[in-house]
């Protein structure tokens, strides 16, 4: 079976994409944030497997998964919520994550529960392409997994084709110089870099992320991009309005 | 069995460069330059010249005569002490900044825990007119005031980490997103042997000074360039990497490494990463750390903020791993004790961190004739207040 991430790349549109923090606002809305994503039209989802030291995040984020920890999520916990998701959710579900808690899971046994749940990629920001590369692409492809890596507006013309090259999904295209969330327009530097990399004409389609908070930013990002992906705006929108009003927030990006 | 890292940036099976991709250019650039840059004469003699004459090295090698006498063996203690800025920390800030100037970098930020390192960066960043800001722990700025002055008159901004726990764990990680958030002006100054590669190295090799003037130093006085062991406590480490480098592939000299036990290894409130700890990535390398067996990274204790950091160098993973170094722990209370000991026998107040180091005559019984050397890695000014407040002086 073809892997459901590819599956949506391929279909003619752009997609949307939402991250969350597993176990937050509460210990078990999990479930229900991904039920609520789909029915309200999300194409694909970013499950946040909270981590204590998350480096790449802005506040929002971090603070999510502070929350998400203290409420006691832990990796096992979170593989025990998503046991019957597929009986109930289709879209492409990613765990992102660090890669500590990967670690101490063992990597082979969290790659073979992600298959077992119907789990189909990982973005783990602290995991070096080179080191995928070498030390887990076989793991990961054994299960079936696609494993997503990020670019920047610094990252040369010759790193991103080696990403190209190693990766069989998307790539993360990280709009700004920046942690998650901190961004709230994008300026004529984003679009030069937008530009640059269309002319690249890579396999992998991109898909945008960081400083994506409203139909505007997504609008723009997805003019050259297949897609973009939504956060810590998501996070922000749960934090105020709590689980109920996901449809109405959805409806605002597109 | 080799202690050098090796080309991609491993000791062993702990190192390498696990930094999400924001980062992977300024730690290329780094990772590609900074031996070149290192080795240039100009570099070398603008580091040696500015730790000669700003600093104060060499720093002298002192044989502790009654310290001696009271535990029936030779102790020198290498009195890094004496350096300006009262630590070893500044031969690490010294040589990274000269490595930032060339890089073209004309913003320095730094993480700091009881502040030593923040007040050395502060220091060269003031010498070479460059910005500078330092992120510390909530916590740790309201318990190291001082320090906390001392870098705002300097000219340093200070930054509070309000995450996490707010220490410097989080200290760090605020770094880490700062320079994520401004990938081309600034460099980051790790003030310990840790982070991703090169970092570690870097630090070591800068810090590596101590070992090779204990070697000319201990020829001049014993005879012999090798002591029979080198003592040094560890948080991160950088002190320890600084006085073992020299002595690595030198099978006789033994290596003591000890670490903060805070109430007791086993008591939940301790900073003992070797006995704690299980490997796994904190900051951008694969080390020992203190976990929760689901991967979070948990708080360590110790009465000394220096040593109050949940993983070590990965230097020091490899030495322990391998058995090339003896690891010992010291609860508050010992080194608490040691350090008045020191203050009393020599006229020399510690720091608490280096308490640690000294507090090694309770665990470890040496030979009359043994020659140790341990590294008086800081002085005791900054913690003269929990010293009181221990001591009820």
């Amino acid at each position: 079976m073809k892997n459901r991430i590819n599956q949506k790349l391929a279909e003619d549109k752009k997609l949307l994409s939402i991250y969350f923090t597993a176990g937050y606002p509460s210990l078990h809305d999990t479930k229900k944030v991904i039920q609520d994503l789909e029915k309200s039209g999300v194409d694909m989802i970013e499950i946040g497997l909270p981590f204590s030291d998350p480096l790449a995040d802005g506040p929002t984020i971090q603070e999510s998964s502070t929350a998400a920890l203290k409420n006691g999520m832990t990796t096992k916990l979170l593989f025990e919520q998503l046991k019957d998701i597929r009986q109930s959710v289709e879209i492409p579900l990613i765990i992102m994550g660090y890669f500590n808690p990967m670690m101490q899971y063992g990597v082979e046994a969290f790659c073979a529960k992600c298959k077992e749940i119907g789990i189909d990629g990982l973005i783990i920001p602290d995991l070096p392409v080179a080191e995928y590369h070498e030390h887990y692409q076989e793991t990961f492809e054994k299960y079936g997994l696609i494993n997503v890596f990020l670019i920047t507006p610094q990252t040369s013309d010759e790193r991103i084709r080696f990403i190209d090259d190693v990766s069989n999904g998307f790539i993360y295209m990280v709009s700004s110089a920046s942690t998650t969330g901190t961004k709230n327009t994008f300026g004529d530097e984003q679009q030069q870099y937008f530009d640059r990399i269309e002319a690249l004409e890579l396999k992998n389609p991109q898909i945008v992320g960081f400083g994506i908070s409203n139909n505007e930013t997504f609008t723009q990002a997805t003019k050259t991009a297949k897609g973009a992906i939504i956060g810590s705006a998501f996070i922000k929108h749960l934090t105020h309005n709590g689980i109920d009003t996901i449809g109405a927030f959805v409806r605002g990006i597109r | 069995m080799s202690y050098q890292v090796n080309e991609k940036g491993y000791y062993g099976d702990f190192g390498g460069a696990y930094i999400p991709e924001m980062l992977y250019p300024n730690v290329e650039e780094l990772r590609t330059t900074y031996l070149k840059i290192m080795n240039e004469p100009s570099f070398k003699e603008e580091f040696n010249q500015l730790l000669r004459d700003y600093v104060g090295r060499p720093s002298p090698l002192y044989f502790a005569k009654r310290l001696s006498e009271k535990h029936n063996t030779k102790v020198y203690l290498k009195r890094e002490d004496l350096n300006h800025t009262g630590a070893h920390k500044v031969n690490n800030t010294i040589g990274q900044i000269l490595v930032a100037k060339r890089l073209g970098k004309n913003r320095i930020i730094a993480e700091t825990g009881a502040g030593q390192h923040g007040v050395a960066t502060a220091t060269v960043c003031a010498l070479m007119g460059i910005q500078c800001v330092v992120y510390m722990g909530e916590i740790d700025i309201k318990r190291q005031a001082p320090n906390v002055a001392r870098m705002k008159m300097l000219g340093a901004e200070v930054r509070p980490a309000k995450s996490g726990s707010k220490t410097l764990k989080d200290a760090t990680n605020e770094a880490i997103r700062d320079w994520i958030n401004n990938p081309v002006d600034t460099h980051y100054i790790i003030g310990s042997a840790i982070g991703p590669h090169p970092y570690p190295d870097m630090v070591t090799r800068f810090q590596s000074i101590i070992s090779e003037e204990i070697k000319w130093q201990l020829k001049e006085k014993e005879g012999r360039e090798n002591p029979d062991y080198v003592v040094a406590c560890i948080g991160g480490g950088s002190n320890a990497a600084g006085t073992y480098y020299h002595f690595l592939d030198e099978p006789d000299v033994g290596i003591i490494a000890v670490e903060a036990a805070g109430k007791g290894v086993h008591s939940g409130e301790s900073a003992a990463t070797s006995q704690l700890g299980k490997e796994g990535i904190i900051h951008g390398c694969k080390t020992l750390l203190m976990q929760t067996p689901d991967g979070q990274i948990t708080e360590p204790y110790s009465i000394s903020a220096g040593l109050d950091y949940p993983g070590v160098g990965p230097l020091h993973s490899h030495l322990y791993k391998s058995g090339r170094g003896e690891f010992f722990s010291v609860t508050d209370d010992d080194a608490m004790t040691a350090g008045l000991e020191l203050s009393q026998l020599e006229g020399i107040i510690p720091a608490i961190e280096t308490s640690h180091a000294l507090a090694i005559f309770n665990d470890k019984k040496f030979k009359p004739d043994d020659v140790i050397v341990i590294s008086l890695s800081g002085r005791g000014d900054k913690d003269l207040n929990t010293y009181i407040d221990y001591f009820k002086l």
